[in-house]
């Protein structure tokens, strides 16, 4: 791929792992809480990008910690538009990728909604329901504005659709860990590091795998064949329990000194 | 070609339907197509479905002509009895079909959602008859409306799960089933309660209730001299037993109404949007989060519909209108005392819409065919307490 068509978030994540590091990418609910100083916080503890979440009232990928987190966020009045504005607002060092499903995009319309992330900042997007085969429009509309549409490859999926996969996405390759919902997990599933190494035979893209990676441990043990993690549930879970933004520091800083040391 | 024929290759009517769900599931999506069409047109199969929903399932069930009521109305009125099928509802039309198909896929396991807890009951009684593990998934309003239906489950032998997210009615028993799909896809199947869902559900519901409309078609020639009902009505909640009647008369001269809740109309307040895996009419808020619905109708409460049906709307083969809440109990009383049928709350719907419209929309002297989708014995209660508390 030539290299002008790559985005900010493809970019920075392709120059972390080229340059023999491990990359770390939290995700948090927007709308919970001082969110945005946690946003920063996490950054601070040596995030590689971050994953913003725009909550939805019908999170099917989720399970009970983001549910209760995106709840809770849409209960305190949390909307796209607002979020957006609260990241225009600040500036981060890091790329930031929003996810959210597929209808609050659709409300808005492909073209308003990339145009309006690109000019909050926002880097790439992260849509767990709108599949490969019904993605066409938005990876339109997300390329023409600079948004990097990141796809998600499942353990279930063929060869023939890793393949296909990992040829659209953009920004990172997102291996869905096990086959189930977000959540913590006692430990980690044989198909995380699977994931990982079959979609590493398709592309040089950063492969990333999240869902059920929880403990740095786990974050270590995957990374071994991943290009590094995405860490929701845990980081959702210690904002949830009222750690503020310093327990997403520290927690962030534990899984970016485990990746380090390898 | 029907009007209602196949689905486009990407699972659309039109600009409705398609498969918006996890990657994760998209595997499981392609083999469910396959393996249906291919069961759909096997004649093994399709004889395995009818000998089952005749020798136990009740069918064909009969079209009763409502004299006093078609008196009191200056119309002429027919039901569908789908009351009289085995468990009480439409519903085991579908839920025979979809347990021979997860048979014959290999899978030892269903899932589903239920809200009124007929789906839950069908699909717990065809996993008992056909010897598979099943789990329902039930908001947890739901659960206590319709108390007796959870026990029913319970007593076929299938587990309930009760679900307190979100609203803790069907939108949210969906969610929690699909959420359960995505980690058990390798050995369960997920029995889709409706006309809704990822392609290929939408089409392959409507197909294993499409029993309703032929059977009906030929039932009512058979009255009206060779010719059709002037309207045929029937209540829309995803729209199983609607699309199911429709499908059977969709390509003749019959008027089409799907009668909606005032609190769930789908079709007729909301917009195209997407969820529980399809694009369809959508209840939802100014940024697209969606709306709870609100009916008196456990099996009605919920704030989407089947693709198909925001598809027969748009081209204007169907039209879609409301019965509110008052209107359906003086309805579910009324065809009690006139006719000695108990209608659940449902079909109730589809009743006041045809009491309201008699003698205006539907012209006197019309004939109207009502699907009577279900019986209200579940409902006794809660009505009970309503007229209670009203009267
Ligand atoms: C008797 C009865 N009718 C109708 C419905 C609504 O479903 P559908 O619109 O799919 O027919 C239900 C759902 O539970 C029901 O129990």
């Amino acid at each position: 791929m030539a290299a002008e068509s790559l985005g900010d978030l493809e970019r920075a994540l392709r120059d972390k792992k080229n340059s023999g590091n491990k990359l770390l990418v939290p995700y948090l609910t927007a709308g919970l809480g001082n969110w945005v100083e946690a946003l920063h916080a996490v950054i601070d503890a040596g995030a590689d990008a971050v994953e913003v979440g725009i909550p939805f009232s019908d999170p099917i990928m989720d399970g009970p910690i983001i549910q209760e987190a995106s709840q809770k966020a849409l209960e305190a009045g949390a909307t796209p538009a607002g979020i957006l504005s609260e990241l225009r607002r600040s500036s981060f060092a890091v790329p930031i990728a929003i996810m959210t499903y597929y209808n609050i995009v659709h409300h808005a319309g492909h073209d308003r909604f990339a145009k309006e992330l690109a000019d909050c900042g926002v880097s790439g997007s992260i849509i767990p329901d709108l599949q490969l085969d019904e993605a066409g429009e938005w990876m339109v509309s997300a390329r023409e504005n600079g948004v990097d549409n990141v796809m998600m490859a499942a353990p279930s999926s063929s060869p023939e659709r890793l393949r296909r996969l990992a040829d659209n996405s953009r920004g990172f390759v997102y291996g869905i860990g096990l086959m189930g919902v977000t959540g913590v997990r006692n430990s980690l599933a044989d198909s995380a590091s699977e994931i990982a190494r079959r979609l590493k035979e398709y592309t040089d893209k950063p492969v990333l795998v999240g869902v059920g990676v929880s403990t740095t441990e786990q974050a270590v043990q995957v990374s071994r064949i991943a290009d590094g993690v995405i860490v929701g549930s845990a980081l959702v879970q210690r904002l949830l329990a009222g750690g503020g933004p310093q327990g997403a520091f520290d927690l962030m800083r534990q899984f970016r000194n485990a990746l380090d040391a390898g | 070609m029907s009007i209602m024929g196949m689905p486009s290759a990407s699972g659309r009517f039109g600009e409705f339907g398609g498969r918006f769900v996890p990657e994760s599931l998209i595997p499981a999506c392609f083999k469910l197509e396959e393996a249906f069409g291919e069961a759909w047109a096997d004649r093994e199969f399709t004889d395995e479905y009818r000998r089952i929903l005749s020798e136990y399932g009740g069918r064909p069930t009969p079209v009763t002509e409502l004299r006093r009521f078609s008196e009191q109305f200056g119309i002429r009125v027919f039901l569908k009895r789908e009351d009289l099928a085995h468990t009480g509802s439409h519903k085991i039309n579908n839920v025979i079909g979809q347990a021979l198909l997860t048979k014959r896929m290999g899978k030892t396991r269903m899932i589903a959602e239920t809200g009124a807890g007929q789906h839950g009951v069908a699909t717990a009684t065809a996993a008992a008859l056909l010897g598979l593990d099943c789990v329902i998934y039930m908001g947890e309003v739901d659960v206590a409306r319709q108390a007796l239906n959870v026990f029913r489950m319970k007593l076929l032998g299938a587990s309930v799960v009760t679900v307190t997210s979100g609203s803790r009615t069907l939108k949210d028993a969906i969610n929690e089933a699909m959420r359960e799909w995505v980690a058990s896809v390798e050995t369960t199947h997920y029995c889709i309660g409706s006309v809704m869902g990822p392609h290929p559900y939408p089409f392959m519901v409507r197909e294993f209730q499409r029993i309703i409309g032929d059977e009906a078609v030929v039932q009512t020639r058979g009255i009206l001299n060779g010719g059709v009902p002037d309207y045929v009505v029937a209540c829309v909640g995803g729209g199983s037993n609607a699309a199911g009647t429709f499908a059977g008369f969709v390509d003749t001269s019959a008027k089409l109404v799907g009668v909606e809740p005032e609190g769930g109309a789908a079709i007729t307040r909301g917009i195209p949007g997407i969820v529980h895996g399809m694009r369809s009419n959508l209840l939802q808020d100014d940024v697209g989060q969606v709306l709870e619905a609100y009916s008196i109708s456990a099996g009605l409460d919920y704030p989407g519909v089947g693709p198909e049906h925001s598809y027969l709307s748009s081209i204007g083969r169907a039209s879609y209108v409301t019965a509110g809440d008052d209107e359906v109990l003086n309805a579910l009383q009324v065809l009690s005392r006139l006719e000695g049928v108990i209608p659940a709350l449902e079909p109730a719907h589809a009743v006041a819409y045809v009491i309201r419209e008699a003698g205006k929309a539907i012209p006197l002297g019309s004939s109207v065919l009502i699907t009577m989708s279900g019986r209200g014995d579940k409902d006794a209660e809660s009505v009970a307490r309503i007229l209670g508390e009203t009267s």
